[in-house]
This record gives structure tokens, C-alpha cells and sequence, in this order.
């Protein structure tokens, strides 16, 4: 892995002073993401869905020490297998890996 | 500053998405060949929609100052069809040496099937035979680093590509330095949500640095952004970087790519051609 220190020309500081705000508004979304899935009327518990518990296993990478959060937390989400699907199952894409189970 | 547009689906856009670009900059852009949001029924479908990226388009983006060049293909959402794939495949030489035609694109997987996989090697045979370019399309989300990995290992199976003429589109964090590693071009693409923001391009450009990369809207039918390439030159600016490091990434590093196709002339800043109709002008 390259070496990514200093790569950033704005200092400490200025970073925080520049994008504080705007990923504290994102930290907020995700919680009320979470909220709202506890309060879904039919009473189902998110734990179930696959979408969910790679993003539950993501989190906690935020705060892990190390270069390139974002890189690991996309290789996380990423299918890791080698060969290609035998046959199309939907054209989008889920957002995470379904595992071999399948998708939703 | 003078700004490329590398990949814009304008058939999508509106007239005014053209003059928003132009007033914003833009000098040049290059469309590649995508899907509708709906799977056509047939190979008139497509050379019509040849017709349209290479005699319609360019002369409403002429109207604006903006010159408008195209990459030719079955797109990858569409390439588990392969008979209709064959099909098209026997109708894009014709239109190949129309003058704004860059090469074969946008090809590549989308949910990396056996058959993606086939057409996709069937565009890159066909693009080596007439030694045109290739802007390759990497999948979405989850099937995006499986997808880029599939396409390298069979690009690297042509024995006459030259990955100096491969660009490999819709690179991430995760992608980015097995696309570098093999010698291709890379691009970032400015899209909501699904893609990346004028902030992690921006740190991406700082941590690899801006050789070999350029930045693009994809906009299209979606939910995207005309004038996203702008607004990350905002974002480098921000940042304090020079203006140098800005226009090599969002000017010199298309046009070092597109400049190995004879088709592309870049030509210097020249008043608008307003026209009364659409009419193709060679």
C-alpha cells in the first residue's frame, strides 16, 4: 500500500474547519437511517437484511486506525469471488455483497 | 478555465445542459454509446442511435461552442443479449470513420456474467481490428472491484492491446491502482450516490496523483450533474491546489488521451455557430 501521509496540501485545521459540518450532517443521516428502520410498521428487524449487516460491520471500520478507510470498507461491500455469474439474476446492483445466497 | 467533458450521455440532456456547459467552460465533450433505461428490441434501434450521437448530437453541441465526439457499442446492460449483441456488432463499422467517432464505447460488464463477458470480448476484438480506442464502463456498487478484476485479466488476454489506449471508466478507491498497475488510463466519475463526490476525487487525485486521470458528469437519465467537472475544479481550488494540477486533469489528460484517435482536434476557443436547425455539417 502506497504511502498516503501529507498527500492533503490544507492543513489540520482548515480540513476541520472546512468539512466538519457537512459530515456532521451525515453522521446524523445514518443515525436517523437507523431510526427509521425501528420504526418501520411492520415491526421487521433490519438484522435480516444482507444490506444491513455488511453496513452494521462497516461502521465500526470508521474508527479503526490505518490509511484508507474507504478502501476497506468498499472491498467489505465488494463480492470477492472470481468467476462470473453463470446467468443475469436483475440488472441493478445491491449495494452489497449478497453472499452466496443470493439477493433479497 | 477551459474544461473536457470526457463523458456526458447527452441525448438525455436538454439544450440548456448544453449551454450551462458552455457557460461553465466546457469546450469539448465525448459521448459514449449506453443504455436507454429500457433494453431495445432490435439493431435499427441502435443504428439509429448511431445516427443520433453522430450527426444530431454534434451539431446541437456546436450551436454552444462545443465540440461533441462519440464511442460506438451494444452497452454493457444490454450485453446478455447475444444475439442482438451480434447484430450490432456487424452494423457499428460503418458508422466508424463518421469524424467525431473516438473508438468503441462504453463496453464492460454490468452484473459480470458469462455473457457480458462474451460481448465485451467481441467489442475489443472489434475495436482492435479497425485499431480504434476502447472506454470501458466498470460495474456498479458491489460488483464493481469483481467486474474491473474480469476485465483486466481479458483485456490482458489481447496480445495487441496497447492499455495506453484503454480507458477504464468509474474508478474508485478500491480500483484505481490495479487499473494503474496495468498500464490504462483512468477515469472518475462525478455522480451521486453511486459513484464518487468532487471530495473523494479530489483526495483521490492528491493520493495517486493526476497522471493518466481525468474526471467526468456520466450524466444521463439519472439523477446526475451536467456541470459536476466544474464543480470539482471548485472543490481542487478550495484545496489551495495550482491551477496547473487543475487544468492537467480536467483539460490536458483528455486531451492526451483523445489526441491518439485522428478523429480528436481540439480547436482553440471560437465564438458559438448558432444554427437555425440541427442540420449535420461535416
Amino acid at each position: 500500500m502506497k504511502d498516503m501521509a501529507s498527500t492533503c496540501p490544507m492543513e489540520l485545521n482548515k480540513i476541520v474547519d472546512e468539512y466538519f459540518t457537512e459530515n456532521r450532517h451525515r453522521l446524523i443521516e445514518l443515525a436517523a437511517f437507523l431510526d427509521r428502520m425501528d420504526r418501520a410498521h411492520d415491526g421487521h428487524s433490519p438484522e435480516h437484511d444482507f444490506r444491513i449487516a455488511a453496513l452494521r460491520k462497516a461502521i465500526p471500520m470508521l474508527l479503526q486506525p490505518g490509511p484508507q478507510r474507504v478502501k476497506r470498507i468498499q472491498l467489505l461491500l465488494s463480492d470477492p469471488t472470481d468467476e462470473p455469474r453463470t446467468h443475469l439474476d436483475r440488472k441493478a446492483a445491491y449495494g452489497a455483497y449478497t453472499g452466496a445466497g443470493g439477493g433479497i | 478555465m477551459d474544461y473536457i467533458e470526457p463523458h456526458a450521455h447527452m441525448v438525455s440532456r436538454t439544450t440548456d445542459d448544453y449551454r450551462q456547459m458552455a457557460l461553465m467552460g466546457c469546450v469539448a465533450l465525448s459521448e459514449p454509446a449506453f443504455w436507454a433505461g429500457w433494453d431495445r428490441r432490435s439493431a435499427d434501434s441502435f443504428e439509429d442511435y448511431f445516427g443520433q450521437l453522430t450527426e444530431f448530437e454534434p451539431a446541437r453541441a456546436a450551436q454552444f461552442g462545443i465540440q461533441h465526439y462519440t464511442w460506438l457499442c451494444l452497452n454493457p446492460k444490454e450485453g446478455e443479449n447475444r444475439e442482438l449483441a451480434r447484430e450490432v456488432l456487424q452494423r457499428i463499422p460503418k458508422f466508424l470513420e463518421r469524424p467525431n467517432v473516438l473508438g468503441i464505447g462504453e463496453i464492460g460488464l454490468n452484473r459480470n456474467t458469462l455473457r457480458e463477458l462474451e460481448t465485451f470480448k467481441d467489442h475489443v476484438s472489434l475495436a482492435l481490428d479497425h485499431g480504434k480506442m476502447i472506454l470501458i464502463h466498470t460495474p456498479h456498487l458491489e460488483d464493481k472491484h469483481k467486474g474491473t478484476r474480469l476485465i483486466i485479466k481479458a483485456l490482458l488476454s489481447f496480445q495487441n492491446l496497447d492499455p495506453r489506449r484503454v480507458m477504464i471508466d468509474h474508478a474508485e478507491e478500491h480500483t484505481i491502482e490495479m487499473i494503474r498497475d496495468n498500464g490504462f488510463r483512468c477515469g472518475l466519475t462525478l455522480y451521486p450516490n453511486t459513484k464518487v463526490s468532487y471530495e473523494r476525487a479530489a483526495d483521490i487525485i492528491e493520493m495517486h496523483g493526476p497522471e493518466g486521470i481525468y474526471v467526468n458528469s456520466a450524466c444521463d437519465w439519472g439523477i446526475s450533474t451536467p456541470t459536476a467537472v466544474p464543480q470539482f475544479m471548485f472543490e481542487m481550488r478550495r484545496r489551495q491546489h495550482s491551477d496547473a494540477t487543475i487544468r492537467k486533469v480536467v483539460y490536458e489528460n483528455p486531451i492526451a488521451f483523445f489526441s491518439q484517435s485522428p478523429h480528436f482536434r481540439i480547436k482553440n476557443a471560437a465564438p458559438p455557430a448558432r444554427r437555425e436547425e440541427f442540420a449535420y455539417v461535416d
